[in-house]
């Protein structure tokens, strides 16, 4: 690890004038930050530790919805019983990723801004524009199979690695922040990660020193709710393609779907395309391809990816037919 | 009790026990092992180091540390504490395992000095004396090891699951997460799939666990 400065933040603006600075970095569960700083990817000299930050809190808005503090575990969040009985999709989420002991530490604003798990963007023998800008994408020709399909560049196919982001986008959560200037903006969850272009390595629009504060979901949406995860061992381990859903239907037709993936983009991808053919579509295997084709018409595969493809397609399509129970 | 030197700081239950709650103050700066664990070039200054108060096994600890020293590396080389493994050191195989204010966490991958206040128990905090914890009983009688080296992360990872489970916390093998959901095969494997037994000691370690869940070994 390359030397830092250590500081506990003692209150929120403190934290934001700190992690201002140049160089600086906001720790708080730091289950993919010590990782990445271990292996000099991630090399802050200034590291300003959020732990002790009053933002552990969940609680009701007044629309219904809920407001998660961002230093809210994942865990808690999983299990906080209003979670499990509203936002079913969440729970099954955050329970499908990484395993227990981490659940128990990485945080719900960590879990948004955790960096990818593109294999060349670890190895730092490799070029990737992600970890040092204009050095190349070793992904592009390599090994890709984890990598997206969807809305990246020729500078960075990597995909983003949460399941809990997959299932907020699909429950349309809004991101608060705080800036350095104590300002507070609201960000959609859609709208929180930049595409790679040719700049990959800026991720998101927060500026330097912006903390996310809280996420907070809008009322519970009505419907069935369904997180379906495809990888390639049954526990621990990084999605493939998921599927975040929330579909409601009548005896024989859809009247609304909600569809977001995970494992195909920069960032949880909400698919307006699979929705708009879902609307008032029958509950039958060819309504659901018709849908799994209009979401993956733009995709394209780099090689070792391509199976993601056709494997999205599927994945809704079961999904579908699980939330529906019909097929 | 102030100590800077080259020998690593040995913690045995008895001092354990007899110190009890007191502090120990330990100062490693200039600890040849620091610059190890913490990954320090030569060439580099290290930073400036870092105070941090919290317990280990009951016992409470005030220690200046270098910042980059993650909790594992603090219980293992600074502390003597060396019942906690160092396997994969990137938080994909449990070994580290630790609880800390009563979760289950990978040492590896959190830096000591995040800590402050908190109550950390290790594997050698479980027994009472010589009486071993239920889980570690369970795990001797129904031979849940094979070479042992993930076993206390293991049962640290048992003892904090059983916890979970007790709580009401659902899986990802909870076909209802509105509900709670009884302890079985799955839900044991699902719970328990943050810790690799590269022996596959999985069918035993199972049964060790549901042993001590269904209250065979209090």
């Amino acid at each position: 690890m390359k030397p830092f400065r250590y500081e506990k933040a003692s209150g929120v603006a403190a934290a934001c004038a700190s992690a201002a600075e140049p160089a600086a970095k906001f720790i708080a569960g730091g289950t993919n930050l010590v990782d990445l700083m271990k292996l000099q990817i991630e090399t802050p000299a200034h590291l300003v530790d959020i732990n002790a930050l009053p933002l552990r809190g969940i609680e009701e808005t007044s629309e219904n919805g809920l407001r998660i503090g961002a230093l809210v575990s994942n865990s808690a969040l999983a299990a906080d019983i209003r979670v499990r009985r509203q936002y079913p999709l969440l729970s099954q989420a955050l329970l499908s990723g990484a395993s227990g002991h981490l659940r128990n530490k990485a945080t719900t604003g960590g879990n948004l801004l955790q960096r990818t798990r593109c294999p060349y963007f670890y190895d730092t023998t490799k070029p990737c524009n992600k970890r040092v800008r204009g050095s190349g994408c070793a992904a592009l020709h390599g090994l890709n199979r984890m990598n997206a399909v969807l809305g990246v560049s020729d500078n960075c196919i990597a995909a983003h690695p949460s399941d809990m982001a997959v299932a907020m986008t699909a429950l349309g959560a809004q991101i608060e922040t705080v800036t350095r200037d104590g300002d507070t903006r609201t960000i959609p969850i859609d709208a929180l990660y930049r595409a790679p272009g040719d700049t990959p390595d800026i991720e998101t629009v927060l500026v330097p020193g912006e903390l996310i504060r809280s996420v907070v979901l809008p009322p519970p949406p009505s419907g069935r709710q369904v997180y379906r995860k495809v990888r390639d061992r049954a526990s621990y381990a990084f999605g493939l393609v998921s599927v975040a859903m929330i579909v409601a239907h009548d005896n024989d037709r859809v009247r609304t779907a909600r569809v977001a993936f995970g494992g195909l983009s920069y960032k949880p991808w909400r698919s307006h395309e699979a929705e708009a053919a879902l609307a008032g579509a029958t509950l039958t295997r060819a309504s659901y391809d018709a849908a799994g084709k209009a979401a993956l018409k733009n995709a394209r595969g780099y090689g070792h990816n391509n199976f993601k493809i056709p494997l999205a397609r599927r994945t809704l399509r079961a999904t579908l037919a699980d939330a529906t129970e019909s097929i | 009790m102030a100590r800077s030197s080259d020998t690593p700081f040995q913690v045995t239950r008895r001092t354990v026990l007899e110190t009890g709650a007191t502090t120990a103050a330990v100062s490693f700066i200039g600890h040849s092992q620091l610059a190890l664990a913490a990954g320090l070039a030569g060439d580099e200054t290290p930073p400036e180091p870092v105070s941090v108060e919290f317990q280990v096994n009951g016992r409470a600890l005030a220690l200046t540390i270098d910042p980059r020293t993650t909790l594992l590396d603090t219980l293992r080389e600074h502390l003597g504490l060396t019942g906690t493994k160092k396997g994969c050191d990137q938080g994909q195989c449990g070994a580290c395992t630790v609880i800390v204010n009563g979760q289950r966490i990978n040492s590896c991958l959190t830096l000591a000095a995040m800590h402050e206040r908190n109550e950390i128990v290790t594997i050698e905090g479980l027994a009472k004396g010589d009486d071993l914890h239920p889980m570690q009983a369970a795990f001797v009688h129904h031979d849940g090891l094979q070479c042992g080296y993930c076993t206390p992360g293991q049962i640290c990872s048992a003892v904090a699951m059983l916890a979970e489970h007790e709580a009401g916390w659902p899986s990802y093998a909870t076909a209802d997460v509105g509900t709670q959901p009884a302890l079985t095969h799955a839900e044991i494997a699902e719970r328990m799939s943050g810790n690799i037994c590269r022996c596959s000691a999985y069918a035993n370690i199972v049964a060790a666990i549901r042993d001590v869940a269904e209250g065979g070994r209090t």
